[in-house]
């Protein structure tokens, strides 16, 4: 009980000093984690903790209730898109209706990305969620409202690391014919 | 090449956990992939470096440890190729948090992607370092990010803002340097680049007053003009959400503009018109929209005084509030929590409606409801809103019943207009929610209950009636079994009746009854039966008739397993059956509590406790969080500040029942004469409240009236009748108390080991080199805990040098050793080594101490190992 005040006491300084976002989640219905990124200092040990909570509050709320929880001195901010819960946790002073509309605006760029996308995209793809959500929010901040512009950032990117494979690829046939 | 490290794809081994039909199956794969990893890592394998930290990514996210990986991620960021630096940092932000020492060595890859040719190298090194900068960091790489804020690409510039906005949050002197940069973003033209600029902006006047300054004077004029143009922006198509141009670029000008508005009545001035047209003309029949409203009405309530546009907010809020979308109405509610401070009037003219919302199904809704609920109470509003709310106790969740129930009770005791109302009131809740109110609330209550003479009867009456239907909430139960057992004649003959008051026919044994049932609940803790037992005494006094049913209630606890309780009514059968005489002077109506104190003592409390917090059990001074019976003592006991919180034994709290000041009980536990101990209690029964230290000398002088001057003055102090003090010290009471005695002898150990004094020593180990002995004492209020004084003796002619302790105890013990007096025990009994060990006890009063032990030593320059257990532990430690 006493560490639980401690957590507390620290949520509270915590919020007082800073004003961001301070993590992302994605985890699906069944309570599987698809991505996290965290922009506040968490230890590991504190971050499972804090998932197993969470999605233990968030997974049992009913569908027509509202989309916020508040939890340890912060708020967090949910929406369900098919079967995948996003979840953002922010300050008690964030505006939960603009972190809605960000959560919003990253799903839509996901789907412009794979093409009306599912969960399966997100697990098998995870690192390009990753690169796109870094397109999008840096150091807990929004970084551009422009989805066509992360769509082109993403997609210069991608075809620097396709370059690179074809390059790789042509060094090693090159050895190959050589070596034949 | 590494046999396994070429076999699976991040592909197949996804597919492969995903294939996995139970967790054990999982863990199989997990520990292969891990160890094909392991063993390529351990080979500097290069070829597969980049999709073998993919794949611990993957595992990552599944909750497996991965710190092995760790290093993989600076090698990759150390690469040339822009592939492996992505999936580097990418692992870097994923694997690693900020605390971690192996962050250090990445910052000098991340001076040099900063300043690559390249620059979306550029941007994941700002994207890094913007994610997990650490302090040191912050301060070695400031300088490429200020210069990066006039990179040529908007896109480097806007991450560059953003990572400067983590930098002046971990190093705020810094924020001088980015201020120029700062504002030159300001005038941005590319989206990106600008919301990050407006934000850094914002972030710099929060760490910043110089910045505030500057910004202030400079481009309060220029985001107004800004603000205007966005609101006022034709379609754009790349933006547009919901029919509004960048909402997001709306949000950070409106709270720029606040922070700027913020305490400067000029700079408010500027913005007014804005902010009216974005109040106005803000679509708000979709969330983007709301969202923009909701940031304008923080703006208009933070600003300075302008009397029109509040009222045009809260018309917001009003509006927000009668929303049939569940999230509008919970930022409604949030916002309104901010704005009673400025517009308390206007505020308070919702709360028909605030208060339906604490009746939402929705629980964040509630929460935010019963918060602003709470701050609407006032002098006038309070008996109309606190009957809402009772009557909404009765229908709510049990989730919910904790939080209401303590807001309704901090409300009451709050805004009380007088005693009947906060009484009444108090029954209520205690009647629907009992077990959710918190013991300082009924302690409170009981206070008030004594300080209300003309009231007890009323009270006692009202308790008899609700306990018929509340039987089973706990605080209830308590309160009226003290209140029965204090005001058990009122009940009966219908004292002090009230016109409110219907009469009713209640003997002596219906109050009997009462508390019978409450002792014999299933439910019934210690606290409460201990109270039983107290009332049952009382009740003997005031009901001679029913004495003899009362003593066969008393003695069916005399086999008790808890010491408490079996001593309790051993003595107290023993009064009833052996001690008519001074039975009624016992049992006399405790003394008037005095409620200055006892608020004074409970606000220091709260104070520590902190606002909102419901973590009351914080362990404080005053025992919030003490076991079971120390709340008696609190309760009781009103003139013990100084002393360290007293252990939950049955001396103490009869001392405390009958108002004896409880300084002389905090020696109690040095002084330890355990077959005198049994006269304490009785003394302290008697109320002679003379120190204990002395009566361990000689009864006789105890009982001399002339010499304890404290104690009658501590009864002044407390008011009780003079009769008491008199009676109870006079030599002629001596007689029949040394009677009691006898009854006792063979409880009296049984006393002296709950009282904390005195555990006997004990021969912890003997071996023919080595004795070990345990002194024992108890920590005051912490009968958990057990302070050991270890001494160690050597038998043998030989001096033992490097001499070590160690002990080791199961689970449900705790255990700490203090440093050793000295690592060299001299031969032949010629000295000796002392260590303290405090050891705590979960399972205390249910299951002993235990402790295995290994003493390793020199004798000679030879290792030398002793090992043993200790069992013989003195029980109930």
């Amino acid at each position: 009980v006493l560490s639980a005040s401690f957590i507390y006491i620290a949520a509270l300084l915590r919020t007082s000093l800073v004003k961001m976002i301070h993590f992302v989640l994605l985890i699906s219905r069944q309570g599987k984690v698809r991505l996290t990124k965290w922009y506040s200092p968490y230890s590991q040990k504190e971050r499972s903790k804090v998932i197993r909570e969470l999605s233990g509050v968030i997974l049992a709320r009913g569908p027509k209730l509202c989309n916020f929880v508040e939890w340890r001195g912060y708020k967090v901010v949910y929406k369900r898109y098919a079967s995948l819960y996003f979840c953002m946790c922010v300050d008690q002073e964030d505006n939960e209706l603009e972190v809605l509309e960000m959560i919003h605006h990253y799903v839509e760029i996901l789907d412009r990305y794979f093409g009306s996308v599912c969960e399966l995209d997100l697990i098998f793809n995870f690192h390009k969620a990753y690169y796109i959500l870094d397109e999008l929010l840096l150091a807990g901040e929004l970084q551009e409202s422009s989805k066509k512009t992360v769509a082109r950032l993403i997609a210069a990117q991608d075809s620097l690391v396709e370059t690179a494979k074809e390059q790789a690829n042509s060094i090693s046939n090159m050895i190959a014919q050589a070596t034949k | 090449m590494n046999p396994f490290s070429s076999g699976t794809r991040l592909r197949d081994m996804i597919r492969a956990v995903r294939a996995c039909k139970t967790a054990a199956e999982e863990r199989a794969v997990i520990r292969k992939e891990c160890a094909a990893i392991r063993a390529a890592v351990s080979e500097n394998d290069q070829d597969y470096r980049h999709r073998n930290l993919a794949k611990l990514m993957f595992i990552h996210m599944l909750g497996y440890p991965t710190h092995f990986g760790q290093m993989e991620c600076l090698k990759l960021i150390a690469a040339a190729g822009f592939p492996e630096k992505r999936i580097g940092y990418l692992g870097l932000m994923l694997l690693l948090d900020e605390r971690q020492e192996v962050l250090m060595l990445v910052t000098n890859s991340l001076k040099q992607d900063l300043n690559h040719s390249n620059q979306y190298i550029v941007g994941l090194a700002l994207c890094a370092l913007g994610n997990i900068c650490s302090a040191e960091m912050a301060r070695d790489l400031a300088p490429e990010v200020e210069r990066l804020l006039q990179f040529r690409d908007p896109n480097i510039r806007k991450k560059a803002a953003l990572c400067s906005i983590r930098i002046i949050k971990k190093v705020p002197d810094l924020a001088e340097n980015f201020i120029n940069a700062a504002a030159s973003l300001l005038k941005e033209k590319h989206h990106g680049a600008l919301i990050t600029g407006v934000q850094l902006c914002t972030d710099l006047c929060r760490v910043s007053e110089e910045a505030l300054e500057y910004f202030r004077k400079k481009c309060t004029e220029s985001m107004v003009k800004l603000l205007k143009e966005v609101v006022n922006s034709p379609y754009m198509p790349e933006y547009d959400i919901a029919g509004i141009a960048d909402p997001f670029l709306h949000i950070r000008l409106l709270r720029f503009l606040r922070v700027l508005g913020q305490g400067d009545a000029d700079a408010s001035d500027l913005m007014n018109d804005i902010l009216a047209q974005v109040a106005t003309k803000s679509e708000s029949n979709k969330n983007a929209g709301n969202a923009i409203l909701y940031e304008c009405v923080e703006t208009i309530m933070s600003i300075e005084d302008n009397s029109g546009l509040r009222v045009l907010a809260i018309n917001i809020l009003g509006r927000f509030l009668s929303n049939r979308d569940n999230n509008i109405r919970y930022v409604a509610l949030n916002m309104l929590m901010k704005a009673i401070t400025v517009e308390g009037q206007a505020v308070q003219r919702h709360r028909a409606t605030i208060l339906e919302c604490v009746k939402d199904n929705d629980a964040s809704i509630r929460k935010r409801a019963l918060e602003l609920v709470y701050l609407l109470v006032n002098e006038t509003n309070v008996m109309p809103l606190v009957k809402e709310l009772i009557e909404f106790l009765e229908v709510s969740d049990q989730d919910f019943k904790g939080d209401l129930t303590a807001k309704i009770c901090s409300i009451v005791e709050k805004f009380s207009p007088e005693k009947i109302w906060y009484i009444d009131q108090m029954l209520k809740v205690l009647s629907e929610a009992g077990n959710f109110v918190k013991d300082e609330v009924w302690h409170a209550l009981i206070v008030v209950i004594s300080n209300a003479s003309d009231l007890h009867g009323y009270t006692v009456r009202s308790l008899y009636r609700v306990f018929q239907t509340s039987s089973e909430q706990e605080s209830l139960v308590r309160v009226a079994v003290w209140c029965i057992g204090e005001y058990g004649e009122m009940l009966v003959n219908n004292v002090g009746m009230l016109d409110i008051e219907d009469p009713i026919t209640v003997t002596g044994s219906d109050a009997v009854d009462i508390i019978e049932i409450a002792i014999k609940r299933h439910s019934s803790d210690l606290t409460t039966r201990a109270m039983c037992l107290i009332a049952l005494l009382k009740l003997s006094g005031r009901f001679p008739s029913c004495s003899q049913r009362i003593r066969e209630i008393i003695v069916q606890n005399k086999g008790s397993f808890l010491l408490e309780l079996q001593q309790r009514s051993i003595e107290f059968s023993s009064i009833i059956e052996q001690h008519q005489n001074i039975r009624s002077t016992l049992v006399e109506r405790m003394p008037v509590l005095d409620e200055a104190t006892y608020s004074g003592k409970r606000a220091g409390s709260l104070s520590a406790t902190g606002p909102t917090s419901n973590a009351a059990s914080l362990n404080l001074p005053n025992g919030v969080a003490k076991p079971s019976a120390a709340p008696l003592v609190d309760l009781l006991d009103l003139s013990s500040d100084d002393v360290p919180a007293p252990s939950s034994s049955g001396g103490d709290f009869l001392q405390d029942l009958l108002g004896v000041d409880l300084s002389p009980a905090a020696s109690l536990s040095g002084t330890g004469q355990a077959p005198k101990s049994g006269t304490d209690v009785l003394l302290d029964l008697l109320s002679i409240g003379s120190p204990p230290a002395q009566s361990s000398t000689s009864t006789a002088d105890i009982l001399s009236p002339s010499q304890d001057n404290t104690s009658v003055s501590s009864f002044q102090r407390i008011s009780s009748p003079p009769s008491l003090s008199a009676q109870g010290s006079s030599p002629a009471q001596a007689a029949p108390m040394m009677d009691l005695l006898d009854g006792f002898s063979s409880s009296s150990p049984v006393a002296a080991e709950d009282n904390g004094l005195t555990y006997p020593s004990i021969v912890a180990f003997e071996s023919s080199s080595l004795r070990i002995n345990f002194d024992f004492s108890k920590a005051p209020g912490n009968p958990q805990t057990t302070l050991i004084q270890a001494k160690f003796s050597n038998l043998s002619p030989n001096v033992y040098t490097d001499f070590l302790f160690q002990a080791a105890v199961p689970k449900f013990l705790q255990l700490h050793l203090d440093p050793a007096s000295g690592n060299t025990l001299p031969a032949s009994v010629n000295g000796s080594i002392m260590q303290s060990l405090r050891v705590t006890n979960n399972q205390h009063g249910k299951k002993p101490l235990v402790m295995r032990i290994r003493i390793a030593y020199k004798v000679n320059g030879k290792d030398t190992l002793e090992e043993g257990q200790i069992n013989n532990f003195p029980p109930d430690l």
